[in-house]
């Protein structure tokens, strides 16, 4: 079976060790998170987690099952790609001189990315969007000699009426 | 009413019926034996020798009774002697709580004296953990621990309580008791479909695990089995479940499993597997136990369904609840030709391989042990040969009177489970069946044992060998038998009376009945040096990640 991209949402209790606990599972199961994200939600006692994964549908389900069972996880679902937003935030250090800025600004101008510091050897970048896209302004940057980059990790949500609830409110 | 932590524990213990705690003293639960100290009137707490012996006596004592073990340690050392205990209770599902002390809370990560993470440590190995660093905090989470331990698929919970919170107060609010655990119900669509699948089966087959004897459904089981003519086989862990003598029960499958059992289980084109994971030593090759056969799996943790082997069909369900729908649907009754296969298999000479009875051997010794011991007396093991002897020749009539080690294998499980067993069964007369390899391992707990008078007969089957990983060497390494002859002197006799227990010897067959008789007669605890062939082999073996094709019958 093919490798699909699986986006995870998941209500935790926002409490010391859960982060531990889910990337420990994925660990021990020998499934490997491609990207994670995590903060607190509306609610100050639950965090909302996005993890970006591979797998077959054996390991689709497997982590569906394994989280599900985590006494932590208050809800776990498996994101319907064509009902989420998903996004990511990229901030990017480039060597830029005089002569060399023009080049990073047409890029800055063509993925509407934000100048954010600027010196004179070098410029950083924001830019949020979903993976590829951040992936295509790296790939452009890249022969002009990239210094730093710092992922997010990919965060998603519902469209519309697809809200997450936690297993109780449900 | 205002109480401090530990006599907040000291209530939660009432709230949730335990009369009977294992553990150890220390620096960092100074405060909670305090409380138990005034507490002996109505809780009884076991000391052992080492809390790895404890955590396995709340296990056996768990497996036994049905109810929550419970394992107290200090910090530290304490904490972590406690590890193998709490693993080998999360790889068999057995409900349990371990109460663990830890260094005040100003203290915390400051690498402490007796100081550990013992949170991070059994994260992997319990269904949950806490450390309560709030005694306000500390009665509710303590009934969520007991409620997760036994909710769903058991398993073990550990609760570390920081000393200053075992010494702070505050009120304390009597619950009404502990809370029945919620059942999922069943799925009316699911259970259709399985329905469907027994209606279309020509030859089914019905494969127990221990999911069956924790929810307390060997009679409804049987009633399947009858209902539908279908064999009943089991993995290690469903062994005792089924009253061997029912005349549908074929015994074990699996890397030792009997005869009929696994061929059986081969000709079926139905398996209904029930309370089971299907571990690798029960399968063998995967994709060749997939051929020929759809699954119907029932269990009640979601995770287990198609993880090792692809369910045709499942059900997420309470297996007592499963059983009740599926008996209630009025099935149709297998063919006859099907259980005359089965009987013709049972009756076949390579389902029952003896070993030569003209030496004392393992298999005449478990039948004589077997013939004196009451149907529901416990029968403790450790890990290797010995245990698969008493799979394979021991007949278990009664539900939770097999007691072993199944998912981690852990040697040095016997003695603690066996104690722990002993004293959940109202003291019963225990059998413990070790070896000396085992044996070794938590030989000191037999101190606890004397301590506390338990009735338990000890029978060491000694082959001065570490006989199962011997046998993989005489069968896959071309006899290079590295690091498995012991050649140790000891004297099991001596060192009994040394523990102030009763030592005997058992050399010769003809001396067998008379040794064991002598044994029995005895209040215990009597250890039995029982002297067998260091080349004696577990027989059927099929090899490991093969197939029922490659079923070894003699050596």
């Amino acid at each position: 079976m093919e490798n699909q991209r699986l986006i995870i949402s998941l209500l935790v209790n926002n409490e010391s060790g859960v982060l531990t606990r889910i990337s420990g599972l994925f660990a021990r199961r020998g499934f490997n998170i491609d990207s994670l994200s995590v903060g607190e939600t509306e609610n100050p006692r639950i965090s909302r987690i996005t993890i970006q994964a591979a797998g077959d549908e054996y390991v689709r389900s497997q982590i569906m099952h394994q989280l599900g069972k985590l006494h932590d996880v208050k809800k776990v679902a498996l994101m319907d790609a064509a009902q989420t937003v998903l996004r990511e935030l990229l901030l990017v250090k480039v060597h830029a001189n005089p002569d060399t800025r023009g080049q990073v600004l047409d890029a800055v101008t063509v993925f509407r990315a934000k100048v954010i510091d600027l010196t004179p050897t070098t410029m950083t970048m924001e830019l949020t969007g979903e993976c590829t896209k951040l992936d295509a302004f790296i790939t452009y940057l890249d022969p002009l000699g990239i210094i730093e980059v710092c992922r997010t990790g990919v965060t998603a949500i519902g469209r519309g009426d697809y809200v997450l609830k936690t297993n109780e409110e449900e | 009413m205002k109480l401090s932590g530990a006599q907040i524990l000291m209530e939660i213990f009432k709230e949730q019926q335990v009369d009977t705690v294992f553990g150890y003293p220390g620096g960092a639960v100074l405060n909670i034996y305090d409380e138990i100290y005034k507490s002996s009137d109505w809780l009884k707490h076991i000391i052992t020798c080492h809390e790895q012996g404890a955590s396995h006596a709340a296990d056996g004592y768990a497996r036994a009774t049905g109810k929550t073990g419970v394992v107290l340690a200090t910090s530290g050392p304490g904490a972590t002697n406690l590890v193998t205990g709490i693993a080998t209770a999360y790889l068999d599902s057995t409900p349990m709580v371990a109460i663990t002390g830890n260094v005040a809370c100003s203290l915390i990560g400051r690498d402490s004296f007796q100081e550990v993470d013992i949170k991070g440590i059994t994260m992997p190995i319990t269904k949950h953990n806490f450390m309560v660093k709030d005694v306000t905090r500390l009665a509710d989470t303590l009934r969520e621990a007991f409620s997760i331990a036994t909710s769903d698929r058991p398993g073990p919970v550990l609760v570390d309580i920081p000393k200053d919170v075992q010494i702070a107060t505050c009120a304390f609010t009597p619950a009404k008791g502990a809370q029945a655990p919620k059942v999922p119900a069943l799925d009316a669509a699911m259970l259709a479909q399985a329905e469907k699948l027994i209606r279309e089966a020509k030859r089914p087959f019905l494969y127990v695990g221990g999911g069956v004897q924790i929810a307390g459904a060997g009679d409804l089981l049987i009633k399947l089995a009858e209902t539908i003519g279908a064999p009943i086989g089991a993995s290690m862990m469903g062994l005792a479940t089924v009253p061997h003598r029912h005349p549908l029960f074929l015994g074990m499958t699996g890397m030792h499993g009997r005869y009929a059992a696994s061929i059986a289980l081969d000709k079926s084109d139905l398996i209904i597997a029930v309370g089971t994971r299907f571990s690798d030593r029960a399968t063998g090759n995967k994709q060749e136990f997939s051929k020929n056969h759809k699954v119907l799996h029932i269990d009640i943790d979601p995770a287990e369904i198609s993880k090792n082997i692809p369910a045709y069909v499942a059900l997420v369900a309470d297996v007592k609840l499963a059983l009740t729908a599926l008996i209630d649907a009025e099935l149709p009754h297998s063919a006859p030709e099907w259980l005359a296969e089965v009987q013709a298999l049972k009756a076949a000479p390579d389902n029952h391989l003896s070993m030569d009875a003209s030496i004392l051997n393992p298999e005449l010794v478990l039948r004589a042990a077997n013939q004196r011991l009451p149907q529901d007396s416990p029968v403790a093991t450790d890990v290797g040969q010995h245990q698969m002897w008493v799979a394979q020749y021991y007949h278990f009539q009664k539900p939770r009177t097999f007691i072993t080690s199944g998912g981690l294998g852990t040697m040095g499980f016997g003695m603690g489970a066996a104690m722990g067993a002993c004293i959940g069964s109202g003291l019963k007369k225990t059998l413990l069946i070790t070896s000396d390899g085992s044996f070794h391992m938590n030989m000191n707990e037999l101190a606890t044992a004397v301590a506390n008078r338990l009735p338990l007969i000890i029978l060491v089957l000694n082959n001065s060998v570490l006989g199962m990983v011997r046998q993989w060497q005489t069968m896959f390494y071309d006899k290079r038998y590295s690091n498995t002859t012991m050649n140790r002197p000891t004297d099991y006799c001596l060192l009994a009376q040394a523990f102030g227990a009763k030592g005997l010897r058992l050399e010769t067959l003809d001396k067998m009945d008379s040794v064991l008789d002598k044994a029995f007669s005895l209040p215990g605890p009597v250890v039995v040096d029982v002297r067998i062939n260091r080349d004696e082999m577990v027989l059927p073996m099929i090899p490991p990640n093969g197939t029922i094709k490659e079923m070894i019958l003699r050596g």
